[in-house]
């Protein structure tokens, strides 16, 4: 599986770049004294993969245009080189320049921190997900908080397999673990095997997450 | 605490070449080279020098030249064994083989038996493990039923060091073999991480098949061994020229081969007295470690290779970790899931019981030649620091009621 952001040189060496080095040896905004953040928007997510943890928290302001900007992004993650890494650069990203406009930040795309990161292997890309999940988690916590429950987006997803519950994130979720066919998919998530109907949706969603994560 | 010393502490994953042992390989690459088939006296020298090595390594597992089979390395050794003993059994008596094996063992064994259980081409009984890692000799014992061709538990596990009570199961299968008047099963082990460390003499563990790898042993890549005991059948994987006795064709890797036997004469020379040094700095790094709060000793406390050390640090990942102390010079591994290209956790450790959090955090430092009482004292100062920062990193804060 190859994607566009990838790094070329996976199979040499260290397989991180500089940029995930640099995050990665002396990491941005991580939290470091909790008690000062006890009011700050908190999201938290659990990864797909490898059943690692991480938690945000966020600070949101308005601007003298009256607009919603990302103040602060604080985060604590249990993971690997490449989760530490894209936290940081996420808590970069959205931070950086006066703080990102809470609309733009919530349209990034785990790519975009990819790029920043000059690339990601192909099996750690799901690591840069967490990150991106966790945000937006934590700005549903302010919707939330501020009143605009209008614009909660719950990411409960859609049942696909009736019987077995099963629903798109599953699907999303086992094919940035790596599962590129139906077959593998249904290795982790037994999916169709109680409901065959949904199976030709199944395999479309399946196209339809390879070609956003990894543009195959 | 800068330093520019590479301090090597992942000798299970490869040992490098003992300088020894590169002399005595050098003169089959470029004078030696011949083909042990030719029937020129190039080719013959390079075939006494294979026969000789063959004649090392029986001598040292107690065995005859003619049970010795060179191959690539474990994992072929391992292949060969636990798939060319049930398909040969089965074309012979065409019934369904039966094999047990255990939960810890390497990949290599594993993954084949996982195969064709599920392709039926066997039947397959994998047998658990106790807190320590070890298997009860009882309990393979009474999973052997009448279609049972092979049982295969390694020596000694290549994660958490601890050693299996080989030569008390082969005790008991001889014991079942008189008792039922049959040949079967047979017992097969990888020793790949016991050969520096432990007696692997056939005569007194009982074995059938043994398997060794040159890699681990301060000997070359790409060169293992398959013992096989007289009488004992199984299915070739190569087929060709006939050599190996028509069990592995291909053309012998002679410089790999002398050096194989090279180092395993050396490693079973020196056994004694470098596992009773490692022994003690293996001591002293384990106890330095476990006295960072929130870890756990995985493997056996006594029944464990000299040289293995594998500590579960709660609350942090092993892969970041891993790339800390690689900062530092540290060279070791994990069993954490970000790290393997599954994204599965090491079920060695969770065969052991323990949680996805704590294989998550499991690192392991296994010693060897170079390993000096500096370099763990070394590993002890940094470590503290950097569990502590990653941690500070961490949302996971676990009680450790939930791994006593
Ligand atoms: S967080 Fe587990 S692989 Fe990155």
């Amino acid at each position: 599986m190859q994607g566009d952001v990838i790094a070329k040189k996976e199979d040499k060496g260290w397989f991180y770049t500089d940029t995930v080095k640099e995050h990665f040896f002396h990491p941005k905004n991580f939290l470091e004294d909790e008690a000062a953040y006890g009011d700050a928007y908190l999201g938290m997510v659990g990864s797909p993969a490898c059943g690692d943890a991480m938690k945000v928290y966020l600070k949101i302001e308005k601007d003298a245009d009256g607009l919603e900007r990302i103040k602060d992004f604080k985060w604590k993650t249990f993971g690997c080189a490449s989760a530490i890494a894209a936290t940081s650069m996420l808590s970069v990203m959205v931070t950086e320049h006066g703080g990102m406009l809470l609309e733009e930040a919530l349209k990034l795309r785990p790519q975009d921190i990819m790029l920043r990161l000059g690339g990601l292997p192909a099996r750690k890309i799901h690591c840069s997900v967490l990150g991106d999940k966790a945000l937006r988690s934590a700005v549903n916590d302010y919707y939330r908080k501020s009143g605009q429950i209008d614009k909660i987006s719950l990411e409960a997803g859609r049942v696909i397999d009736h019987v077995l519950k099963i629903t798109d994130h599953d699907i999303e979720e086992a094919v940035l673990e790596g599962a590129d066919t139906l077959e593998k998919v249904q290795a982790r998530t037994k999916v169709g095997t109680g409901d065959p109907s949904c199976i030709p949706e199944v395999e479309n969603l399946i196209r339809f997450y390879k070609e956003k994560y990894f543009g195959a | 605490m800068k330093t520019n010393k590479i301090i090597y502490l992942d000798h299970a994953a490869t040992t490098p070449l003992d300088p020894r042992v590169l002399e005595a390989m050098q003169p089959y690459f470029t004078e030696d080279f011949g083909n042990p088939s030719s029937f020129h006296s190039v080719g013959m020298r390079a075939k006494d020098a294979v026969a000789e090595a063959r004649g090392t390594v029986a001598r040292l597992l107690g065995g005859h030249e003619d049970e010795i089979l060179f191959t690539s390395g474990g994992t072929e050794s391992d292949n060969l064994a636990v798939m060319g003993v049930p398909r040969y059994w089965h074309e012979k008596n065409g019934v369904l083989p039966h094999v047990i094996t255990s939960a810890v063992e390497h990949y290599a064994v594993l993954e084949p038996l996982i195969a064709m259980d599920r392709k039926k081409e066997i039947e397959l009984t994998i047998v658990g493990v106790s807190r320590e890692g070890q298997i009860s000799v009882e309990e393979v014992m009474s999973a052997i039923k009448s279609n049972t061709v092979l049982i295969s538990i390694m020596t000694a596990n290549n994660e958490i060091g601890t050693i299996q009570p080989i030569a008390e199961l082969g005790r008991e299968i001889l014991k079942y073999r008189k008792l039922h008047a049959t040949t079967f099963p047979y017992l097969h082990t990888d020793a790949c991480q016991a050969t520096g460390f432990l007696d692997l003499n056939v005569e007194k563990t009982h074995v059938d098949l043994l398997t060794l790898n040159g890699s681990k042993m301060y000997g070359p890549k790409g060169v293992g061994v398959l013992y096989v005991r007289r009488g004992v059948k199984v299915q070739p994987m190569f087929i060709g020229g006939g050599q190996e006795k028509n069990l592995r064709s291909g053309t012998e890797n002679v410089p790999g081969i002398i050096g194989l036997a090279k180092a395993f004469e050396l490693v079973q020379a020196e056994r004694e007295v470098e596992s009773a040094r490692l022994s003690t700095l293996r001591d002293r790094l384990a106890q330095g470690l476990l006295s960072i709060p929130k870890t756990i000793l995985n493997g056996h406390p006594k029944e464990r290779l000299p040289n293995s050390v594998n500590i579960s640090f709660i609350d942090i990942e092993g892969e970041a970790a891993v790339l800390y102390l690689d900062a530092q010079g540290i060279m070791v591994s994990t069993g954490s899931a970000c790290a393997s290209t599954s994204l599965d956790p090491s079920h060695v450790i969770l065969a052991t019981g323990l949680s996805y959090e704590a294989a998550h955090g499991s690192i392991r430092f296994t010693l060897g030649h170079s390993t000096t009482e500096e370099d763990v004292d070394f590993v002890l100062r940094v470590m503290p620091a950097i569990v502590e920062r990653l941690r500070l990193m961490s949302p996971a804060n676990l009680d450790m009621k939930y791994f006593a």
